[in-house]
């Protein structure tokens, strides 16, 4: 599938903006960060920005922009529309939570509480991110228990870095915690994505050129309907060479989770100064990686569709 | 509504002989002809003239090899595909805008141009490569099974079908009611065993494909052993022989290659 860039931008910033929000909430509701005021504040724009500048990059592979508020109608039958609800739904608790703390200058009682909704109603949509894709059957690489399982971690992952470095730089009391919760994630994350991995290399679609034609026989094209590529084999006949999704994963495993969790672990052991620069490390480590990681979702995802174009399997 | 209708009163497609089709892709332009200026017109055409023309097809003819390891034989398949209208439309229920839908009275799957708002979702969750953008109009565009041609009623009667079926000249694609057992598609179908594209993608197209029919007579023989078997050849290039005919040849040979 093509990596289209507004939508890797969006699942990835999204994903991190919403894991932010729930830790700030877990982290409330456990009693483990003081409601400081400079570091609320830094944590919602960081959190809420990230959300809402995905959701608008989202909006820009659009056709019709302005049209745009019509996708919130659909729900019933769409994921599509389900996670722009659930998104929309989401700020109304976020931003009282937010408010309470910036404001009020309270994380706990009904401050948190807002908070746990925010951070159930976050979650909710990180997974309707996730289904958008996990429910195409056409694409093998997403038609399975791992894209959702990855979307909801690599949102608690990426969250748990952007938590850990907001408190770095803020030096809050507990930092030790937000970088435990770093680090479980990244340790999870890497779990995940392997797994994934070894998923789609394993299996592929029910679906092959014998049955997209239902001829009889070994199945090849001798002609395509078209002598230039059109909008399906530009869209959906994406190709990624071998040799560089062998690199790319790689690049994944380095940049997104092996460095920051050793910098994390480090930091978890340093004193303040030494453990915000690691931190800092670790996140913008982790922000090339997810990236990388997040292209090669879509890269080496093949759809059914090409077995009209030549493909044998999908 | 993106709800699929429970049951619509008929299920309306087509039915494409996949023996007789001869890959002359006349469906195809007579497709492109009626549609650029019916329902989901225009469907527009980037740089036609230019170095890598491409432009909104609703109907894409395939050309395939098929090899049957059993028997030896290879054929060559011509494939005409375009949507295939389907009870379980995945494409319908994916669009968040209701944009895409499905109609209750005839089964026919549409776009509203009015309402779409390019998210290309559709085009993803459609198997068979059915829908296709329109970068210039920023919307999806697909087969309306000529929404505008098959119930106009200035049209003489017989005129009355998709421009695909009108136009084939050998008669490969036939239209009608699949949901009629009675009806003449149906009994095509029953007759030969007409198939539904990818079944395990569950979308239950409507529209089916009538397999190449088994070839008559035993395979051709591969010509075995001695050359008193095969057919005389006219020159051989390989002999050495000096006379006439192979020097000519050995001549007319060099002359082409260099
Ligand atoms: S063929 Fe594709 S576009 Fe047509 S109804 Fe089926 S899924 Fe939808
Ligand atoms: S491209 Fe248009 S028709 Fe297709 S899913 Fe999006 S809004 Fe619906």
């Amino acid at each position: 599938m093509h990596p289209a860039k507004s939508v890797i931008l969006f699942t990835t910033a999204s994903g991190a903006g919403y894991g932010l929000l729930i830790w700030l909430a877990l982290f409330s509701a456990t009693g483990t960060i003081a409601p400081d005021r400079g570091f609320g504040f830094a944590a919602f724009v960081l959190s809420l920005g990230l959300v809402t500048g995905g959701l608008l990059s989202s909006t820009l592979h659009l056709g019709h922009p302005e049209r745009a508020w019509r996708a919130m109608s659909q729900w019933r039958t769409s994921w599509l529309s389900r996670e722009g609800v659930a998104a929309l739904l989401t700020y109304a608790p976020a931003l009282l939570f937010a408010a309470a703390w910036v404001l009020f200058g309270t994380n706990s009682g009904i401050a948190a509480f807002l908070g746990l909704i925010a951070a159930a109603m976050a979650l909710v949509t990180i997974y309707c991110t996730a289904m958008i894709y996990a429910s195409l059957r056409t694409v093998h690489a997403w038609h399975n228990i791992w894209t959702r399982i990855g979307y909801m971690t690599y949102g608690l992952m990426t969250g748990a870095a952007l938590m850990a470095l907001t408190g770095s730089l803020w030096g809050v009391a507990r930092l030790d915690s937000l970088l435990g919760a770093a680090i479980v994630t990244t340790a999870l994350g890497y779990m995940v994505k392997w797994r994934y991995w070894r998923f789609i290399d394993g299996t592929s679609s029910a679906s092959t050129a014998e049955t997209a034609t239902r001829l009889k026989g070994d199945v090849r094209l001798l002609e395509a309907p078209h002598t230039e590529a059109n909008y399906l084999m530009t869209e959906m006949g994406f190709q990624i060479a071998r040799d560089h999704s062998a690199k790319l994963r790689r690049a994944t495993l380095v940049f997104c989770f092996a460095v920051p969790f050793v910098a994390f672990l480090l930091a978890y052991a340093a004193g303040p100064v030494l453990a915000a620069i690691l931190t800092l490390l670790g996140t913008l480590s982790m922000a090339a990686g997810i990236l990388v990681e997040r292209w090669l979702f879509f890269a080496e995802a093949k759809h059914v569709v090409m077995l009209y174009y030549g493909e044998k399997t999908a | 509504m993106t709800d699929l209708p429970d049951r619509t009163e008929r299920k309306l497609g087509l039915v494409i002989d996949l023996d007789i089709c001869v890959g002359c892709h006349a469906c195809a332009v007579n497709c492109k002809e009626w549609n650029a200026g019916g329902h989901s017109g225009p469907l527009t055409d980037t740089a036609p003239y230019g170095d890598s023309p491409s432009g909104v097809w609703f109907n894409r003819i395939h050309t395939f090899e098929v090899n049957d390891p059993e028997t030896g034989t290879g054929r060559t398949v011509h494939f005409p595909k375009s949507c295939l209208h389907c009870e379980d439309a995945p494409c319908v229920t994916v669009c968040p805008t209701g944009a895409s839908y499905k109609r209750e009275e005839d089964g026919i799957v549409l776009v509203n141009a009015d309402t779409c708002i390019g998210c290309k979702l559709c085009s993803w969750a459609c198997p068979y490569g059915a829908r296709e953008y329109d970068e210039t109009e920023g919307v999806m565009k697909k087969c309306t099974l000529c929404v505008d041609k098959i119930y106009n009623d200035s049209l003489p009667e017989e005129s009355r079908v998709p421009a695909c079926v009108s136009t084939c000249p050998v008669g490969a694609r036939s239209f009608g009611d699949l949901g009629d057992p009675d009806s003449d598609v149906s009994r095509l179908v029953e007759a030969r065993g007409g198939v539904a594209l990818m079944p395990e993608q569950d979308t239950k197209p409507v529209n089916r494909y009538l397999p190449p029919r088994a070839r008559k007579g035993p395979p051709p023989q591969e010509a075995s052993g001695t050359s008193e078997d095969r057919a005389p050849r006219m020159l051989n290039h390989d002999s050495g022989e000096r006379d006439g005919a192979g020097l000519i040849a050995r001549w007319i040979d060099r002359a082409l290659s260099n």
